[in-house]
């Protein structure tokens, strides 16, 4: 098959690579091949991330009615390079209270498992560079480790603001990390496996040959998409839950007292983790890299991880495009009264669609299950206050 | 390999216990701890033990070093003064070292091989802990929801 060659052609590359070795050791080309994958990963999420820089800006230019950049190169396309050389070349400034070693320390660490986490993802078939059993786990577990990293960095800086910001963007994200891994819970439960490959190739089947079996195409699996969704946003701190780094109140949270390439190295860790979120995303409930549509799985699989990924992308965009920032009471309680009790049901609802033959009938009662508990909590939850008539008072 | 590996573990783990156990500033101390339990958890990869190293580098790094560094954040008001060596400590660590070094020694080596085990999958450990080991799971499902229980009255009663 042609279409096999175009679809293949990283792992072809990368055996032609390693054919050179032929005769050395098993060591070394077990080490060359993981360090062919960390360049590869490197490669691309590097280029998107300085693309994503640029686009960022164009569309939130678009949305509020102006340019955005467009002095560098066509289009502005060469904005992150000129955006590179300055971070660079800023004086890299350490308060002299600071703790130097913690404070050197924390960028590096948040970006490293930025991009640690990037490694258990299938970007196409054979393309997951990092596949373990335990992949799911592995994400989660690399990702837990950012909370110290932003813990570092407030408090190494020694300046109220960043240990005000740290805390808030810990107290957020170990509150969403907990529906995040809940949601996650039902494909884990209905396919069996911890292990990303798995949950993809659990999704690869068409209903009639034009309706995918993604797991989106479920209520639940919608449901806890949505949830995922959310929780995903809170854990990359992006508009609207950006209360830890909220500039008009504690100057820039955790990264206050970082400047040059330290805080570019935060910037990045941010959007890498972003990168990461979403690509989980797609892997969970979006198919991976499998086609919307028989007919056109001729198109390489990678294309359509990376169309995926971009279209979870401008989402996040176009939500920072046009929403305010959310008071952090009502980050909380959303986790904590909302969010929280629809990731249980969403297994629930996951229970009833797997025992209930996978069918039609499945389908329709795994949406009244989410449909009742989703009602119930917003009738339980309103708060609307019943506000008298506002009486006005004037200084006499 | 595997040995190289041991070994470069094994300093990195004893060089940040180490630290933990000496490092004047408590949030050192605390940091230095969450890199023992990185090496820990690289322990657990070398044997093969993928799993438990993952959970390991979850619970203990993600909830514990964390839970670790509030506490001494929340109850501390001298947290970045520098605290006198600790005599006593270095001797209760001492003492707990000699008893285990001890209890090591007097143990009678196995006379036979260890069996071969097959590679242990998280499928298998599920499965596992849903047949043979459901009521510790349970029982430890009720410990944490009694905590989550026990920490919201702590905080709940505010405005009376």
């Amino acid at each position: 098959m042609s279409g096999d060659v175009v679809d293949q052609i990283f792992i072809r590359a990368k055996q032609w690579l390693l054919s050179w070795l032929a005769g050395a050791p098993d060591w070394i080309i077990q080490i060359t091949s993981s360090l062919l994958n960390i360049f590869a990963l490197l490669g691309v999420f590097l280029t998107l991330f300085a693309l994503i820089s640029v686009l960022e800006r164009k569309i939130l230019g678009r949305m509020q009615n102006r340019y955005g950049p467009n002095r560098v190169g066509p289009f502005g396309l060469f904005q992150p390079i000129a955006d590179g050389i300055k971070m660079l070349i800023k004086e890299d400034i350490v308060p002299a209270r600071a703790d130097k070693i913690v404070h050197f320390l924390a960028p590096i660490l948040i970006a490293a498992t930025a991009i640690l986490a990037l490694g258990v993802i299938p970007y196409g078939r054979n393309m997951t560079p990092f596949a373990i059993d335990g992949g799911i786990l592995f994400f989660f577990a690399v990702g837990s480790t950012t909370e110290l990293a932003v813990f570092m960095a407030g408090w190494g800086s020694n300046n109220k603001f960043s240990m005000l910001g740290a805390m808030r963007a810990i107290a957020q994200m170990v509150s969403y990390e907990l529906p995040l891994i809940i949601t996650t819970l039902p494909v884990v439960m209905v396919v069996g496996a911890l292990s990303p490959d798995a949950i993809v190739d659990a999704q690869s089947n068409y209903s009639f040959g034009f309706v995918p079996h993604w797991f989106v195409t479920t209520p639940w699996g919608a449901a806890a998409f949505v949830l995922f969704f959310v929780s995903g946003l809170v854990e990359s701190n992006r508009t609207p839950f950006d209360v830890p780094e909220g500039e008009s109140e504690i100057v820039a949270g955790h990264m206050t007292e970082y400047s040059g390439f330290k805080y570019a190295t935060f910037f990045m860790a941010e959007y890498i983790g972003m990168f990461a979120i979403s690509g989980l995303a797609v892997t969970l409930f979006l198919g991976g890299w499998h086609a919307p549509v028989r007919v056109l799985q001729f198109i390489p699989s990678y294309i359509w991880f990376f169309a995926k990924l971009s279209a979870l992308l401008f989402v996040y965009i176009w939500l920072r495009g046009t929403l305010p920032r959310t008071r952090i009471d009502h980050i909380m309680n959303f986790a904590w009264k909302f969010m929280l009790p629809m990731a249980f049901t969403c297994i629930l609802a996951a229970a009833v669609w797997h025992y209930m033959g996978r069918g039609l009938a499945g389908w329709l009662c795994s949406l009244a299950v989410i449909a009742i508990v989703y009602i119930a909590l917003s009738i339980l939850l309103d708060t609307r206050k019943r506000f008298a008539t506002r009486t006005y008072r004037f200084a006499e | 390999m595997n040995s190289v590996a041991f070994i470069l573990i094994a300093i990195l783990t004893l060089a940040a216990a180490l630290a933990a156990a000496s490092l004047p500033k408590l949030i050192h101390a605390a940091l230095s701890f969450a890199v023992t339990f990185v090496g820990v958890a690289a322990f657990f990869f070398l044997l093969g033990a993928e799993f438990v190293g993952l959970v390991q580098v979850f619970v203990y790094i993600g909830a514990v070093a964390v839970l670790i560094v509030f506490t001494i954040l929340l109850t501390r008001r001298d947290v970045g003064k520098n605290h006198g060596f600790n005599w006593g400590g270095v001797a209760i660590a001492i003492a707990v070292f000699g008893g285990l070094i001890w209890a090591i020694l007097k143990t009678q080596p196995l006379s036979i091989a260890a069996p071969p085990i097959e590679a242990l999958t998280v499928k298998r450990i599920g499965e596992v802990l849903m047949t043979s080991y459901v009521w510790p799971l349970q029982c430890v499902g009720l410990v944490l929801t009694a905590a989550l229980i026990g920490a919201l009255v702590l905080v709940m009663n505010e405005e009376r």
